[in-house]
């Protein structure tokens, strides 16, 4: 495979959240079109690494640096990374009351189209647009107009994040912990969408605790995050490795070094 | 919370003052006042008397202060009750008006003369203590329908204004009402016959201009057997740093199967960031459902005044009435709003619905204060209520005193309310899909309030979202 040029580039990042340090110098290079996974233990840091990419507000860098397609990811307001293809499907989605799915996605899509300088959709526009993508991962529109989140179940309201990623299109997915509180077939469904989306424009950062999307979503590396730090990076095969060995024995490497 | 807190306040925008030469009577308030009010308005002697009755009523009576509110004592001497444009105009023709004064209500977005003027809403403009033009006034009266300023109705129609004045709200309810019913000056009258459907949306639009004065608006809107109407009134004020009074007294009544829905955008100067100057809004509203079928809605969104003090309510009379309170009352900087609903049950099988919608920012108090009563002949009665608050930022309040008076055992009640506050996940979630921060907080609190929203007449639905916009957030585009 030709070199790609890289997306991402994380150097020696250090984040705090109230006043804890939980990443400790994280280094990560991801290239154009590259699913990378992060594993790891509970409290490992994996969610703050996401959290951070997106600029919660929450969240202290303490040193190091973020470039995004060789900008500086860190002068960016939250608003900004996303209109230039940074996505988020949050692990923890959160309910709009009183406004349409629909309407909330068209919104998004529109403040992203103006970034990119091209014309505002119509709600008829939209509603096109939106087929295709539905179409393209085989999923109805049946959520369309129901509030945001509001009274969804715990695998709808993750199927609405990858929703949300196949209209808004990103450069950079990533996704926390998107197959927790997810069952078989759900997880399936939400697999294939991903899988229909990948492509040689777009990269993935996959979040996860449990090495059982990655049997269906195949990365290019996967990385073991431990402690704050990533301390193993391998082959999708390093993800069977843990499934079968547990993350003890990398902890217990991570202390040492 | 100050990414949220830095979007949420923004200057008031309608605190411009027009410049025109005003007549203003001295301040003070004595029987002679009353008796110069009622005679610049032309009025009858019964008029005359019925407001010297009220006055004689108010002398006796308290202020109120039970209202979760905190303000300092208003001297009702240093207040002057009548303030009018001098050149005097003349309703049949716009031509005769002052163009500063037309001028000035298309600044706010209410434009009243022949080439402007809204298509499908007839509208009344009362700037400080006179009507300056109405509106479609021709075009209403080919269906019967009487639409005027309420002076001029006292004039005109008096057989109708004796009928139904203060049949709803009696001259010595309260502190406020007795006050309004002693020196009234202007607000508009509306009748609808008998079937008839209004062809317009009927808009009044309040204007306070001149300083150390107080407004005290009087409507009153019957609506007869089996007729339909929809009334919307807008307010605003300048800024200064005086407080100014407002009390309006609103009467309805509907008869046998009539329809009347009301609607309220208020916007008064709320005062500035550090609770000086804006209007005081004492206001008394109330709608009878004299008739069988017959149905009063309210809809208000209150983001202005400094101090707003209103209970829109509902006597459902008539045999399966119904009555409805819908609000979206919003307080930031030091606002404070006590604000609800009375549905007073007498009728069988009556109905009322209430969504209250508290919005608190800033250093804001909101407090929803409402009161469901089922007296006991009003078998089979039902009422629904909710009452929804949202905090944004950690040093404003919401509270919520809903009193309920059940004196018939066949009524079913149900009551829900909640509190919420605006947290930065929710902002975070919405940026990081491209919205700015200001557009994430308008969105949220727009979803919010939607059930009170899509009450509103369409044409003035944008207004409110918009006015909301205004005063929650940074200018959104």
């Amino acid at each position: 495979m030709a070199k790609q040029k890289a997306l991402l580039e994380v150097k020696q990042l250090r984040v705090a959240v109230a006043g804890n340090e939980i990443l400790k110098g994280v280094d990560l290079t991801i290239a154009d079109g590259e699913v990378h996974a992060i594993m790891g233990p509970n409290g490992s840091g994996k969610s703050t690494l996401a959290q951070v990419l997106a600029g919660h507000p929450a969240y202290e860098v303490r040193a190091g640096s973020v470039k995004y397609d060789g900008k500086d990811l860190f002068d960016m307001d939250p608003e900004e990374r996303a209109r230039d293809g940074v996505f988020l499907a949050f692990q923890y989605p959160v309910e709009i009351r009183g406004i349409t799915n629909s309407y909330f996605l068209r919104s998004a899509l529109n403040a992203i189209r103006k970034h990119r300088g091209e014309p505002e959709l119509d709600p008829i526009d939209f509603l096109q647009v939106l087929e295709q993508k539905l179409k393209a991962i085989g999923w109805d529109d049946s959520m369309m107009n129901r509030p945001v989140n509001e009274g969804f179940s715990g695998g709808e309201k993750k199927r609405n994040e990858i929703l949300q990623l196949a209209v808004l299109e990103p450069r950079l997915a990533i996704l926390d912990e998107t197959d927790s509180g997810l069952d078989i077939d759900a997880l399936k469904t939400v697999a294939h969408a991903v899988n229909q989306l990948r492509g040689p424009k777009r990269s993935f950062l996959i979040v996860t605790h449990y090495q059982r999307l990655l049997n269906h979503i195949t990365p290019d590396v996967v990385h073991v995050l431990a402690d704050g730090r990533i301390v193993k990076s391998g082959g999708p095969e390093l993800a069977q490795e843990l499934e079968a060995k547990g993350y003890d024995w990398l902890r217990d490497a991570a202390m040492v070094s | 919370m100050t990414s949220i807190e830095a979007h949420v306040q923004q200057p008031y925008k309608y605190g411009f003052v027009t410049d025109i030469e005003s007549e203003v009577v001295p301040p003070g308030l004595n029987e002679d006042v009353i008796r110069l009010i009622s005679a610049k308005k032309g009025e009858p002697a019964w008029m005359l008397e019925w407001r010297l009755k009220a006055y004689r009523n108010w002398l006796k009576m308290n202020e109120p202060h039970w209202p979760n509110v905190k303000y300092g004592p208003i001297d009702y001497q240093a207040i002057s009750y009548y303030a009018a444009p001098k050149q005097k105009p003349k309703l049949e023709s716009l031509d005769q008006v002052d163009p500063k004064l037309i001028q000035t209500f298309e600044k706010l977005g209410i434009p009243i003369d022949e080439q402007k003027r809204l298509t499908g809403v007839a509208v009344d403009a009362v700037f400080d203590s006179v009507s300056v033009a109405t509106t479609f006034q021709a075009e209403l009266a080919k269906f019967g329908v009487i639409f005027k300023p309420i002076s001029q109705a006292i004039r005109e129609h008096p057989e109708l204004v004796q009928k139904y004045l203060s049949t709803v709200v009696p001259i010595n309810d309260n502190f406020f009402a007795a006050l309004n019913s002693a020196v009234f000056t202007d607000g508009s009258f509306v009748y609808v016959p008998k079937g008839v459907r209004c062809p317009l949306e009927l808009s009044t639009y309040f204007r306070i201009n001149a300083s150390s004065t107080g407004q005290f608006e009087r409507t009153l809107i019957i609506a007869d057997e089996g007729s339909y109407v929809s009334y919307l009134e807008g307010c605003s004020a300048p800024m200064r740093d005086e407080n100014q009074l407002h009390a309006a007294v609103v009467e309805l009544v509907a008869l046998d199967r009539a329809t009347i829905k009301y609607s309220t955008i208020q916007n008064w100067y709320p005062g500035d960031e550090e609770g000086k100057g804006g209007i005081y809004n004492f206001v008394t509203k109330r709608g009878k459902c004299a008739g069988v079928n017959s149905k009063i809605s309210w809809t208000q969104v209150e983001t202005g005044s400094a101090i707003t003090w209103k209970y829109p309510g509902c006597i459902l009379q008539g045999d399966n009435s119904i009555g409805e309170f819908y609000s979206v009352a919003v307080t930031s900087h030091k606002q404070q709003a006590d604000t609800g609903t009375k549905m007073i049950h007498l009728g069988r099988n009556t109905r009322s619905t209430i969504v209250s919608k508290g919005i608190s920012a800033g250093r804001g108090q909101n407090t929803y204060r409402g009161l469901v009563k089922i007296m006991k002949g009003a078998e089979g009665a039902r009422n629904y209520s909710q009452c929804d608050s949202m905090l944004i930022g950690d040093k404003c309040g919401a509270h919520t005193f809903p009193y309920i008076d059940v004196r018939n055992s066949t009524a079913i009640m149900e009551h829900e309310a909640s509190t919420s506050k605006i947290g930065e996940d929710q902002i975070f979630y919405l940026r990081q899909r491209g919205l700015a921060a200001e557009d994430a907080v308008s969105m949220i609190v727009n979803g919010f309030c939607k059930e009170v929203f899509k009450e509103l007449p369409m044409e003035f639905a944008v207004e409110a979202t918009r006015l909301l916009g205004i005063s929650l957030e940074g200018s959104v585009g």
